[in-house]
């Protein structure tokens, strides 16, 4: 085989991955198996011979299996009913999930009590309907087997009523004292009722101190707003309204608190029809490393996040900014092909006065959020497409800061009693504050955690927190609306909230948070909802997921005219010969850690990456030329004294003379899915510079490491599958996308066509608005019952995801473009599994599903060696846990869960088909446009997978089929995909394009 | 040299091969005969419940609606088995000194529910709806029997596929009028031609034959 060359249509190469571009031998041997690295042949001790006396014996036993009767089974009835429970169908309640504090409004599905999903709610302001990664895996989180189970003292059982009378001898010594000697340490609070509770523990202990410290720490923002406004205030995002947007470092369409909103203004916006291509937003994109926005630019600069400064510098400058006085000239910083981007960049922000925007990465200096805010004001921006409102969390000091004088007075020995709710500090404290050690100097620690982690085995007291799904409280969103938290579900294991807590600590044990986070909204309702009113206002903000009216005021702000100076006293120093810049991000799946122990969200594909499992030192390719390295080497990264040794992983387009790790690996004390996986960045990790680092050094080891990264898997065979074209090009000719590729005629098949009479079920995945943020994945995972393989299984390529987000790389090694694909089952209509299949386990239904029937199905994987597609998924053993009741739980009881031998593929969720045809015949009406929402469409924020029907010419999924950039994945081989694409559109700027 | 093989060998072998076609079609026979057999399809069996509950009784004397208990299966896939406030509703004055009964008023005193064998168990990768069968037409006897005679419940079909494709072929044996399906004539009564109007009820009520495999699997 070839490696592909370009495609002469369109003059564009696109590759998957640097060997596949090299063409090496490994990379064609993979290419050319269905399932890479001896999947197909018995390489373990077993043998050959046992593997032939295992045959005849199931075979002997095959016959038999048939007649096996059902075993006896029961039913418990209610004793006595609860009102709106229907036995067999499922009930949605809405609450909220935080992350870093900040909340998502959901909906969550509950199965006769039994919570199973999570859907965003599409009345909140930060879900939209959409949920992201993070939020749908908590379902995972709450029915984790490894979550702790109980209260603990020294690591010995103890009962929960023990815990009070130590709590009381400790603040009967401390009243006098007025709290001296007692620490609060806390992640972000956004919780109006535990801010309240704080403040009030705190109002009777005036001495006492609150600390808070998130390991994804947004102090840069803060401080950067301080700078440019003279006040902490937050920023919200309007992309709908911004055509030209630029962003320094800023990883906006990355799940994480406040995206979802973003993704769906950003993505409206990059699907136009031939007549509204001036409409697209243009999207330039300055960072270090390839993230999900990158990918997402028009024009992307790599440049080390070091340098992005001078880059912000510059871009003020040539926006008329600059007015401050003593600073030099360009800096020097900026090469050539920068400068070019930043005057082109430039000028496109000052066309577009009043609808641009600019954006800084959280892990960006203060000084350059300063900028930011300041070139939006000159632009007339603020107030159009950024609104600054009142800070949402509850305590805007900075939090390092914070954390840097806890450790303080714990080292001093000031502190008597620490109470730790929640996080990991141990873990995830900046390397150079020594947080574990301090806090042996204090005498009482208690922790309040989800499982036993770093921190739990340095505390005394360790006490099972209760998951957000069963417990009450309350949060803000990234706007500052409040949602009331409401339990789905008894605490399974008895644990904890943060509330019940510090009503310990106030003494007044016993009071649930329900009661707490009651009284405090009894307090603080509005006028009218006081008294007898309250109740109704109550079940209405419980019903609705979101307090009305909560959302923060917007701020009028003004510039402060001495924004400039921190630009000049914070001149970045220039990069030493030989060393390299060190970045450090939260990863996509498992964020800071937290989710470390989460199997959905270690085997996700990172975006870019496409790994699992591991984090990895990635570095560009001609770093890695130059220093030999090769993709799984180990290589030890030293930086002011400190080492960690880590896998290399090759990024096509990151910035060269950076490095870039991810946090939340290595941890040492995690479940069984969590411990020891990838190593532990955050060592490397200073307070003073959290996010990007000089001066780092790499050594070889002559070591490697194995990663398992899905990119070379489900190959596809080189051929052309992404369609991309230019805003002006389709405007010009709307038909260049169908030029791309061909279709064969409809009639070009043997056999007689069918008549699809009712509904014809289809697809349409709008490529150009797929951001490749992977909630399509977790919540087909989630919806579908699919399992987690681990990590030897991957490398095997044998994971199991139904549909997968293909990332394709064009041009140059050194700065290509990125396009992402997500790849369900087509359900082509003419399908090459089924003719294949002798025992009829895949067959085609009268609606155009190909269905894949289970119980029939015996493994032969003809179908999988047949599809073109690579979508089949077969359990090569048996990778559902069938035996963990915390898993049972978790499980959709409307979605077969499959055993070992079987087949499996994307259904197009044909479980919610079934549901809402019965549910419209039973009220006599045809099934609606856009009553049937596969899981992937529910959860994609980008909204870019439309289903229904395409016998319904008014039905949403056949007008985007009727849209010339809609094409067919691998068209030519004339398997009429139902499922099909339309084209990436990308909105370059005429200026840049020359180069 | 004499013949191994006496001449009868030959006959003997003509036989036995002729004859282990039957054999082994017999054998396959058998099989599929055992597969279908109560034995294997627990049809005809009754169960032992916690309470010794008489349909025959309920329904067959009393008159009492299906649905008076099975409330939710016009809504959901489930039938529902009521709780045990259900019971209470009459047994709290009926018979409320019976020992037979003093299960029933322990789950009701205790919160405990009443632990049910389940007599219709369908193999976990079938997903069969309740309300869309009875929303069509389709009367609680034609699958489940004459339950108003049975003291103890027991399984009337055999639930193998082949007895539920039959219906999902030829729907038009199984429609009777939508007013009618919780009497328990009604099962019977759809095989009787004058009861249940056939295509025009089809029509009436849209049934369609429906055969594909994620009908039912999924």
């Amino acid at each position: 085989m070839k490696t592909p060359g370009p495609d002469p249509r369109t003059g564009r190469r696109y590759w998957r991955g640097l060997e596949e571009l090299a063409g090496t031998p490994e990379f064609r041997e993979r290419l050319e198996r269905e399932f890479p690295a001896s999947a197909s042949q018995f390489d373990d001790p077993v043998g050959r011979r046992r593997f032939l006396q295992l045959m005849g014996a199931s075979m002997a036993l095959a016959g038999l299996t048939a007649c096996t009767r059902q075993p006896k089974e029961t039913i418990s009835p209610y004793t006595e009913a609860p009102e709106t429970v229907i036995p067999g169908r499922p009930l949605q309640y809405a609450t909220a999930v935080t992350l870093g504090g900040v909340a998502t409004g959901v909906l969550v599905e509950t199965h006769e009590g039994r919570p199973t999903r999570i859907d965003g709610n599409p009345d909140h302001p930060a879900s939209l309907g959409a949920a992201d990664v993070f939020t749908q895996a908590a379902i995972l989180g709450l029915y984790d087997p490894d979550r702790s189970r109980t209260v603990s003292y020294l690591g010995e059982i103890r009962p929960w009523g023990d815990f009070p009378g130590i709590i009381r001898e400790v603040m009967k010594a401390q009243a006098p004292r007025r709290g001296a000697g007692l620490r609060i340490l806390t992640e972000t609070v956004t919780s109006p009722t535990l801010a309240g509770q704080i403040r009030d523990f705190l109002s009777v202990y005036p001495e006492a101190r609150w600390h808070q410290y998130e390991p994804v720490v947004r102090d840069n923002v803060h401080a950067g707003a301080r700078l440019a406004f003279g006040e902490p205030v937050d920023s919200i995002y309007k992309l709908h309204e911004a055509d030209v947007i630029l962003s320094l470092d800023a990883d906006f369409l990355a799940p994480g608190p406040g995206a979802l909103p973003l993704i769906r203004q950003f993505a409206a916006r990059r699907r136009p029809k031939p007549d509204e291509v001036a409409g697209m937003n243009r999207l330039y994109v300055a960072e270090s490393t390839p993230s999900s926005t990158g990918a997402m630019a028009d024009h992307r600069l790599r440049l080390r996040s070091g340098d992005v400064q001078a880059l912000a510098v510059e871009i003020a400058r040539q926006t008329g900014l600059w007015v401050g006085g003593g600073h030099a000239a360009p800096p020097a910083t900026l090469a050539a092909r920068a400068q070019r981007w930043v005057e082109a960049v430039a000028k496109d922000l000052l066309a577009h006065r009043g609808r641009s925007l600019v954006m800084a990465g959280t892990g960006q200096p203060p000084a350059v959020h300063a900028a930011a805010h300041a070139i939006n004001d000159a632009l007339g921006n603020t107030g159009r497409t950024v609104v600054h409102i009142e800070p949402v969390r509850a305590e805007p000091r900075p939090q390092v800061e914070s954390l840097r004088e806890l450790t303080g007075d714990m080292q001093a020995g000031r502190v008597d009693m620490l109470l730790i709710l929640g996080g990991n500090p141990v873990f995830t404290a900046p390397a150079d504050l020594s947080f574990g050690d301090a806090m042996q100097k204090v005498a009482l620690r208690i922790h309040l955690a989800d499982d036993e982690d770093e921190t739990s085995a340095q505390c005394q007291w360790h006490i099972p927190r209760a998951h957000e799904l069963e417990s009450w409280s309350d949060a803000r969103a990234h706007d500052g609306t409040v949602t009331i938290q409401q339990p789905m579900i008894e605490p399974l294991y008895g644990g904890r909230s943060a509330h019940e807590l510090l009503a310990v600590l106030m003494d007044r044990t016993g009071k649930s948070a329900h009661d707490l986070v009651r009284e405090h909204w009894i307090a603080s309702a509005a006028a009218g909802q006081q008294g007898p009113g309250f109740e109704a206002w109550w079940r209405k903000c419980l019903h609705d997921g979101l307090v009305p009216g909560t959302a923060s005021a917007p701020r009028r702000v003004t510039l402060r005219s001495d924004w400039a100076a921190a630009l000049s006293e914070t001149a970045p120093s220039v990069q030493a010969e030989g060393t390299f810049e060190i970045v450090f991000r939260p990863d996509p799946a498992v964020f800071d850690g937290r989710f470390a122990n989460n199997g959905w969200l270690q085997e996700l594909p990172r975006p870019i990456t496409r790994l699992t499992w591991d984090n990895a030192a990635q570095v560009s390719p001609a770093d890695a030329e130059a220093l030999g390295l090769q993709n799984e080497d180990v290589i030890t990264l030293r930086l002011d004294g400190r080492a960690v040794d880590a896998p290399v992983w090759i990024v096509p387009g990151h910035a060269k003379g950076s490095v870039t790790v991810h946090l939340g690996y290595g941890r040492r004390q995690s479940g069984r899915v969590g411990q020891d996986v990838g190593f532990d960045a955050s060592a490397l990790r200073t307070s003073s510079s959290p996010w990007f680092a000089r001066g780092l050094t790499l050594e070889s080891t002559g070591r490697t490491h194995r990663l398992a990264c899905t990119q070379t898997h489900q190959s596809m065979e080189g051929r052309h599958h992404v369609r991309a074209a230019t805003g002006a090009e389709y405007a010009r000719d709307p038909e260049c996308v169908r030029h791309m590729g061909e279709e064969p005629a409809a009639d070009m098949t043997l056999y007689p066509p069918f008549a699809y009479e009712g509904h014809a079920w289809g697809m349409s995945i709008d490529l150009s608005s797929c951001v490749g943020c992977n909630a399509c994945v977790i919540g087909c995972q989630s919806e579908n019952n699919i399992p987690v393989v681990g990590k030897d299984q991957v490398l095997l390529g044998r994971e199991m995801h139904w549909i997968r987000v293909d990332r394709y790389f064009e041009g140059d090694t050194d700065d290509p473009e990125y396009f992402n694909q997500p790849v369900p089952c087509m359900h082509c209509e003419n399908a090459p599994c089924e003719p294949v299949c002798p025992v009829g386990a895949t067959v085609h239904s009268s609606e155009g599903l190909n269905d894949m029937v289970y119980n029939r199905c015996v493994g032969t994987r003809y179908c999988s060696n047949n599809c073109p597609y690579k979508v089949r998924r077969f359990n090569f053993l048996l990778y559902q846990d069938w035996k963990t009741p915390s898993l049972q739980m978790l499980r959709n009881p409307d979605v077969t869960v499959r055993s070992r031998g079987v087949m499996e593929k994307c259904t197009y969720c044909v479980q919610r088909i079934n549901q809402a045809r019965i549910a419209s015949q039973r009220e006599d009406r045809p099934v609606r446009d856009g009553e049937i929402v596969t899981a992937c469409q529910q959860a994609c924020p980008a909204q870019a997978i439309v289903f229904g029907d395409i016998n319904d010419p008014e039905s949403l999924v056949s007008r985007r089929k009727a849209e010339p950039r809609n094409y067919g994945l691998l068209a030519e081989l004339n398997t009429r995909p139902r499922t099909t694409y339309l084209a990436t559109l990308r909105n370059p700027n005429p200026e840049l394009e020359k180069d | 040299m004499s013949q191994i093989f006496h001449p009868s060998t030959n006959t003997i072998s003509r036989a036995s091969i002729f004859g282990a076609v039957f054999l082994v079609g017999g054998g396959l026979w058998m099989l599929q005969q055992v597969n279908r057999a109560p034995y294997v399809t627990q049809a005809f069996v009754t169960r032992e419940q916690p309470v010794p509950f008489s349909h025959a009784h309920h329904v067959g004397g009393i008159g009492i609606d299906c649905r008076y208990c099975h409330t939710t299966v016009e809504t959901s896939a489930f039938a529902g088995i009521p709780p045990t406030k259900t019971c209470m509703n009459c047994h709290a004055q009926l018979y409320n000194d019976s020992p037979t009964l003093e299960p029933v008023r322990a789950s009701f005193r205790t919160g405990m529910p009443l632990v049910w064998t389940r007599v219709h168990d369908l193999p976990d990768f079938v997903y069969f709806d309740h309300s869309i069968h009875v929303n069509k037409g389709v009367a609680c006897a034609t699958c489940h029997g004459r339950v108003d005679r049975m003291a103890l419940v027991w399984q009337e079909s055999s639930l193998l596929m082949e007895w539920c494709v039959e219906c999902h072929r030829h729907p038009e044996v199984a429609v009777g009028p939508r007013d009618q399906v919780t009497n328990p004539l009604a099962g019977a009564a759809a095989q009787h031609a004058a009861m249940r109007d056939g295509a025009n009820l089809l029509k009436q009520y849209d049934v369609r034959t429906r055969t594909d495999c994620s009908t039912c699997h999924r």
